[in-house]
């Protein structure tokens, strides 16, 4: 398994990568295949505050109800709008599409903490 | 096969039956009705005759996928066949046309019904007391929890917040502790499939307010450490619920009282003879220790100068959960089921419904992968992990798959820790034809994902209804009939 290395990433498969001063989020290839196809997705208001590690939202899919979990601490500045009419997104262009949040870091550093993309390939060939 | 809905085969005029005309005057409606509750259009009724209705509801009848003409393994939810005696005894006139405000002392035979039930289940659970009134088994959960909250609060304990549940609890569980106004810690489950008491450790302190343990756990597995965990639980200042949607793997074998638990609750419309699958009535009641007591809802029926009577002054109850005493008929069908069975047919009942789980295991563990090994309890988890990444028929294709041959489905996709799950209840009901034949029809199906897996992806053929668009039906959701 490949994944791209511009962006780092949680062990619950959400990526997070550098956009200027925001950190963009939203969940990986590996997470959109083994949830199956997605029938809701809840996303926070901006402005709301999240906690590294702690529950922003939710995702539905045919299969599962999952939270989706912050990658880093900080406010909510951008949603994705478009993406909650347009839930095939989240399959097919899980990468740039189907970005979910921008989040304004409170410790711009917390990113360097997260998988790179070499360790992320290898915690999914474990989970596979 | 659509079947219309009587609003689009009404026509005007069309009645079911014709009420010959009056022979006094009849008063205008005005004159009897205040017009502010009258309406200016008559409501859009549909308009049908009775063989249109009739017919109606028989064709939908023969559509649905039930436990009277199929096996219905579907884990979790203890599809057992219920006989039909403890239908006709609930429906006998004597219990079902009772009114709730009747007079406790006109109605001693109820009361005395309920404290029966109360008082065997008590002994089958290993609890002090026993309350009737919870409606379902998440209310039971919610009630048990609440009787916590009322216990900690008795004692002065306000800061206790979290309440530790395993990833492999059923979903009510953290629902119950979000409406009690606490929050979940959730626990991962050992390599074992079973609560890891190192785990256990590191997630206790003294915020936390109970415990949350389903057992045998949701994968079919009996909590080997249960004793341990409760002890620990408790050294920490909180309280032990066990979840007893499994109590059919239990029955006259052990006890919840007896592994540590301060309170339990029971799904009589699993256990107990109460048909269910419709959406209920069901009823959930809920045991505890001597120590709980006193905070169980009220009314309590207590023995009074030689007679039974309720009793509604127990300052410390965490007062009403349901409406009256709870769902009263399905403790009638559960009085009758303990009856009928007695201690030893009610271990026997336990005995066959963990004899066939694992009957029907040991059969299919070499055509799918079983992902914690061993000797299961009542159920058994099986994934479908292989086809799925060979030949990309997945666990809801091997679901669709036996709707054609007349079997329902397991649960699929439950627990959430196995991939591609397939959980089979079978129970105690069944004869070892019925579960030969679905072993045969899961071998069958597993060679054809092997074979000609595009066979599967079209399944089901034979159902009055195919395979849905789940997708669009949950996203665009078309909940409510309008005229064109």
């Amino acid at each position: 398994m490949q994944f791209p290395d511009d962006r780092r990433y949680t062990h619950t498969h959400e990526w997070a990568r550098q956009d200027g001063a925001l950190v963009r989020v939203g969940i990986t290839s590996f997470a959109a295949e083994q949830l199956g196809d997605i029938i809701f997705l809840d996303l926070p208001d901006p402005g709301t505050r999240v906690d590294g590690g702690a529950a922003f939202g939710e995702i539905e899919s045919v299969k599962a109800v999952s939270d989706l979990l912050a990658p880093v601490g900080g406010e909510v500045r951008e949603v994705n709008e478009p993406l909650m009419d347009d839930l095939d997104l989240v399959a097919d262009d899980p990468w740039e599409g189907a970005w979910m949040i921008a989040i304004a870091p409170d410790d711009p550093a917390q990113l360097d903490a997260l998988l790179d993309a070499q360790a992320y390939a290898q915690h999914c060939a474990e989970e596979a | 096969m659509t079947e219309p809905t009587l609003f689009d085969i009404s026509q005007p005029g069309k009645r079911c039956t014709r009420m010959p005309a009056a022979d006094v005057p009849a008063p205008a409606l005005v004159d009897v009705v205040p017009a502010e509750h009258l309406r200016a259009e008559p409501p859009a009724l549909p308009e049908v005759t009775e063989p249109e209705i009739a017919r109606h509801y028989a064709r939908l009848a023969a559509q649905n996928f039930d436990v009277d003409r199929h096996f219905y393994p579907l884990g979790s939810c203890t599809m057992k066949y219920n006989p039909k005696v403890h239908e006709a005894i609930a429906a006998a006139a004597g219990w079902a046309r009772l009114h709730p405000a009747t007079p406790a002392e006109h109605v001693r035979g109820a009361l005395r019904l309920i404290r029966d039930v109360e008082g065997w289940l008590a002994e089958i659970l290993g609890m002090a007391a026993v309350s009737l009134q919870p409606p379902a088994g998440a209310a039971g959960e919610f009630t048990c929890l609440r009787i916590f909250r009322a216990w900690h609060d008795a004692r002065g304990d306000t800061g206790r917040t979290r309440v530790i549940v395993p990833d492999t609890a059923h979903g009510t569980n953290p629902a119950s502790v979000a409406r009690c106004g606490w929050t979940v810690t959730v626990l991962e489950s050992g390599p074992d499939g079973r609560v890891s008491t190192g785990t256990l450790a590191e997630a206790l302190g003294d915020d936390v307010a109970a415990m949350m343990l389903t057992n045998p756990n949701t994968l079919g597995l009996f909590e080997t450490n249960v004793l341990e965990i409760a002890a620990m639980v408790h050294d920490a200042g909180a309280l032990m619920y066990c979840d007893g949607a499994n109590l059919n793997a239990l029955l006259g074998r052990a006890r919840p009282g007896d592994m540590g638990f301060d309170a339990v609750q029971v799904n009589l419309h699993k256990t107990f003879a109460t048909p269910h699958g419709g959406g209920g009535p069901g009823a959930g009641p809920v045991g505890v220790t001597a120590a709980l007591e006193p905070f169980l809802p009220i009314p309590r029926v207590v023995e009074r100068d030689g007679a039974l009577a309720w009793d509604h002054d127990r300052p410390a109850s965490i007062g009403k959960v349901q409406a009256w005493f709870g769902n009263f008929l399905v403790a009638v069908r559960a009085w009758a089921y303990i009856r009928a069975n007695g201690a030893d047919g009610l271990r026997r009942v336990t005995e066959d419904a963990v004899l066939a789980a694992n009957y029907v295991r040991a059969a299919l563990e070499g055509a799918f992968d079983l992902p914690y090994d061993g000797a299961c309890m009542h159920e058994c988890v099986l994934s479908a992990k292989t086809p799925t990444q060979e030949t990309g028929v997945r666990a809801a294709e091997i679901a669709k798959a036996l709707l054609d041959h007349d079997i329902h489905p397991p649960t699929m996709y439950f627990p959430l820790i196995v991939d591609e799950a397939l959980m089979i209840e079978p129970t105690e009901t069944e004869s070892k034809r019925v579960l030969d034949r679905f072993i045969a029809v899961m071998l069958e199906i597993a060679r054809a994902a092997r074979e000609q897996p595009e066979a599967l992806h079209d399944a089901p053929t034979r159902t009055p209804v195919r395979r849905v668009d789940e997708v669009t039906a949950a996203r665009q959701p078309f909940l409510r009939w309008r005229p064109e």
